[in-house]
């Protein structure tokens, strides 16, 4: 039995490591005594995914991970709406502030959360610009026909063009210290982080908090979440690339 | 009382490791801050991942923040990436529970665990905001305390702290708190008044109240200025059972060292160790219950989540409780698989039953410390291991599962020759042939560190090995590895820099002087020396050079009975002409009974302050008392040799049932 469980990370949990939040994650499963499965071996570990990374210091609405239950648990008939919220409340309990569930439910087997995840919608607060220059900016990144960097990947330099995974940018608002910018990008081969685009062209942009709002998972020309939140975080991003 | 989190966060993204510094750990407090409460800041001069888990810090955490009167905090020394942002930026050392200025609190109170992290409280009080030297420092500034073993001669650090505090700590917090209290509602702002006061509470020294005296640059003493107590005695708490903490170990939201539920299940060592400063200075032993143990373990885990448990002490396989405590913990399954670790095993057969018991999942390695390789060796050190012994354990721990063993030396001990040097790896090549007959391929890592004498030991008066001698030593085993690579084949060997253990030891036995060389060294970048990467020898030879002080002093030069030592003012409770008496056993090649079940030997832990051991079992620990074997009585399949020493008496009157 798979349940798979959507979670916020906000505030000063936020920088916390990828591998910090699994540990985290381990420990409260043990304090709600959930059954869980354990992997084979010399050294059992509790069976768990999580879905793309998350960078260190960046909040999020939208978190995945998938959880495999040992057979105490039932079947996924025996996890009704009553079962799956009263979990998700003492999850939340056990785990530190900042870390809350927002919804857990039954899944069936099947691919892992970051292969099915082509896209992710991000809210970016931009530092020491004004609406007009980042419009200029989101004006030029989708006129653009390839946005090339290079980048290190295990200690090669390797060119990569950034272009095809700006699926869409709006500019939604200011904030004290600059913009707020919305941010649909790829995630396929290799998910875009906000920060990598903010970078890319010169002047650089410099990033304040950045949140990820969804994480998409393609249905033919149609898009939907792993897991529906009970309250919609945010809007999505409008504007098509 | 301001919070400087909003300006925290804006450069958190710039250092590596920004969750060292958000505190959120399960089990912090947050306190109410009232300015009538005396405010604490525990801080712990390494990184966060060092001095979380120091239980030293979270049990006076606990115990202040219970206090109506106090309100106590936490911080860590910053990585030096840390530090140049908060300096660029222009903001204090702050706490990590709510990240208040460290200069906000009426104490700054340092647990000095190693020698090596001296330079880093300078540190900490620079990036406070404060005069490193206590003397520069007004009313308006926070008082600063040390604790912890390294406070047994705090002469090194005299110009930079208030007050040093000798000895268990529970007790002592309130009541500083409670003078501090009391100073700030008088509110004389005067600072000397207040280390007046404080020079009274048993068990805190006020350096600022002694003199050290020297006679042509030779040191003769530290005495009291006017009525400060001609010596300090340290503190101790009499039963463990009253002081169940921590109660809510904090559980850190990223990975820190000992990352398990630990609980203490006694405090203090009378194996008597010649070399080991924590057994001297822990006495008596004093057992938690066994009952009270496991209600810490079961409720540990079932709060934290944790899936390991550690029973913490200097030798736990030596706690009376230790089969009833860890069967329970195993058998307990509300929290899963849980996982027991029992540091500082001792080495024989019966430990090893144990561990199998514990381990039973993740057997990779297990750690034995014989200490010396030689009978004659480990006499001189009083670490009564007989080679059976090792092997015993050794065959024990191969047969049934672990591959690989791992074992603990010291070299530059007291009369050492090459051949005991070299015996080491003798041992470990028998290691391995015992191993053999269980395991294809097992391996063996030898660990050798360099002998640092501490002060209130019966070395204290052992002139440490040089530099060159110890790199010697360590020399003569690579070549013999390098010389015979089949014969030694699955021997690994690991050795600790020889000039660190220089840098330690000038501290460990040090004088006030040293104050200028420890000062210089932080003045020219000297941080985080215990660490590889950071620590420079240089710096300090250039400091020693400066003020005109050298290691042939300092380190190298054995001491004599007569001569003053830095500590003579200060007591751990040890007489010294015991310590005497043991240091003159050691060089005659005589051990020394463990004190538990036997007659006293008067060395003053127990007699000076009227308590006594608290010990539940009315028998020495399985194969005697000094573990020179397994349980006979419990019909152990391992044979055994006894050594020549003789048998304890059972059930001496030393022993509280």
């Amino acid at each position: 039995m798979r349940l798979r469980v959507r979670y916020s990370k906000k505030g000063k949990v936020r920088f916390t490591s990828h591998r910090d939040v699994a540990r985290i994650w381990e420990r409260a499963l043990r304090r709600v005594g959930l059954g869980m499965a354990y992997s084979q071996g010399f050294s059992p570990r509790p069976k768990m995914s999580f879905g793309l990374a998350l960078s260190t210091g960046h909040e999020s609405e939208a978190e995945f991970l998938e959880l495999e239950l040992s057979d105490e648990e039932g079947e996924a008939a025996d996890w009704d709406r009553e079962r799956t919220v009263d979990l998700a409340e003492r999850l939340t309990e056990a785990l530190p502030v900042g870390l809350d569930v927002v919804a857990v439910a039954p899944v069936e087997k099947g691919d892992s959360l970051q292969q099915s995840v082509t896209s992710c919608t991000w809210s970016i607060e931009v530092d020491g610009v004004d609406m007009e220059q980042m419009n200029a900016w989101v004006a030029d990144v989708l006129a653009r026909d390839e946005i090339v960097v290079e980048r290190e990947r295990k200690g090669k330099p390797v060119v990569e063009d950034l272009r095809p995974h700006v699926l869409a940018l709006d500019v939604t608002g200011t904030t004290e210290t600059g913009v707020r910018l919305l941010a649909d990008l790829g995630t396929q081969p290799r998910a875009l982080r906000p920060t990598e685009l903010l970078t890319a062209l010169y002047p650089p942009l410099k990033a304040g908090t950045v949140c990820r709002m969804h994480q998409w998972m393609s249905q033919g020309d149609d898009r939907e979440e792993p897991l529906t939140a009970p309250v919609a975080p945010a809007p999505s991003a409008t504007v098509p690339a | 009382m301001s919070s400087l989190w909003s300006e925290l966060e804006r450069v958190l993204a710039e250092v590596q490791k920004p969750a060292r510094y958000i505190g959120c750990e399960d089990g912090m407090t947050v306190p109410d801050h009232h300015p009538d409460a005396v405010a604490w800041l525990l801080l712990y001069p390494d990184t966060y991942e060092v001095g979380l888990p120091n239980q030293g810090l979270q049990i006076l955490y606990e115990i202040l923040n219970e206090r109506p009167d106090a309100e106590a905090e936490r911080s860590y020394a910053p990585w030096t990436d840390m530090a140049e942002v908060l300096r660029r930026e222009g903001l204090p050392l702050f706490s990590v529970d709510t990240h208040r200025p460290a200069g906000e609190f009426d104490i700054l109170a340092f647990n000095l665990a190693a020698e090596l992290v001296y330079t880093n409280v300078l540190e900490c009080l620079d990036l406070a905001g404060m005069p490193v030297r206590a003397a520069d420092r007004g009313p308006e500034h926070p008082l600063v305390l040390v604790g912890g073993h390294c406070s047994y001669n705090p002469e090194p650090m005299a110009d930079f702290v208030d007050a040093a505090v000798l000895g268990d700590g529970e007790e002592v917090v309130g009541e500083i708190t409670e003078v501090v209290a009391a100073w700030k509602a008088a509110g004389s702002g005067s600072r000397a008044e207040l280390l007046r006061a404080l020079s009274g509470v048993t068990g805190v020294y006020v350096p600022s109240l002694y003199r050290a005296e020297f006679d042509g640059g030779v040191f003769t003493g530290v005495v009291p200025i006017d009525d400060a107590p001609p010596v300090v005695e340290k503190r101790t708490v009499a039963d463990l059972a009253d002081w169940p903490y921590p109660k809510n170990q904090l559980v850190p939201l990223t990975e820190v060292i000992h990352d398990r539920l630990n609980v203490e299940v006694f405090r203090g060592c009378t194996r008597g160790c010649r070399f080991c400063q924590a057994g001297m200075i822990t006495r008596p032993v004093r057992e938690r219950p066994a009952e009270q143990v496991r209600t810490m373990v079961a409720e540990g885990l079932r709060r934290t989540g944790y899936d390991e448990v550690s029973l913490t002490s200097l030798s736990t396989a030596d706690f009376s409780g230790i089969q009833e405590v860890v069967a329970a913990a195993v058998a307990d399954d509300a929290c899963g698989q849980v996982s027991v670790s029992l540091p500082s095993l001792r080495v024989d057969a019966f430990t090893v039953g144990i561990a199998a018991e514990l381990q039973k999942a993740r057997r990779t390695g297990l750690t034995f410390a014989p200490e010396a390789g030689t009978w004659r060796m480990r006499q001189v050190i009083n670490k009564l291991i007989s080679e059976e012994d090792l092997y015993a354990a050794v065959e024990a721990a191969y047969s049934q599962g672990w591959r690989r063993v791992k074992l603990y030396f010291l070299t530059g001990l007291p009369t050492e020759t090459d051949e005991d040097t070299l015996a080491i790896l003798e041992m470990a090549r028998k290691c391995i042939e015992v191993g053999r007959t269980h395991q294809r391929s097992p391996t063996v890592t030898v660990s050798v560190g360099g002998f640092v004498p501490k002060p209130f030991t019966p070395f204290q008066w052992f002139g440490q090995n040089t530099e060159n001698e110890l790199r010697r030593k360590v020399g003569l085993l690579r070549d013999e590895l390098k010389r015979k690579p089949k014969i030694y084949r699955g021997v690994q060997l690991k050795w600790h820099d020889a000039r660190a253990s220089v840098v330690e030891g000038m501290m460990s036995r040090g004088d006030r002087r040293l104050g200028r060389v420890i000062e210089d060294v932080w003045r020219a970048g000297g941080v985080f020396q215990e660490w590889g990467e950071h620590f420079d020898i240089g710096l300090w030879e250039t400091a020693m050079a400066t003020h005109g002080m050298t290691f042939e002093d300092l380190v190298y030069r054995h001491r004599t009975l007569e001569e003053a030592l830095p500590w003579d003012h200060l007591s751990a409770g040890l007489h010294k002409d015991f310590l005497w008496q043991d240091w003159r056993d050691a060089l005659d090649e005589l051990g020394l009974e463990d004190c538990r079940w036997i007659p006293c030997y008067d060395c003053g832990a127990c007699t000076g302050f009227g308590i006594e051991h608290v010990v539940a079992s009315a028998v020495p620990p399985a194969g005697g008392s000094q573990g020179t074997g397994q349980d006979r009585s419990a019909g152990g399949e391992v044979p055994v040799a006894l050594t020549s020493r003789p048998v304890a008496e059972q059930g001496s009157e030393m022993v509280v049932a």
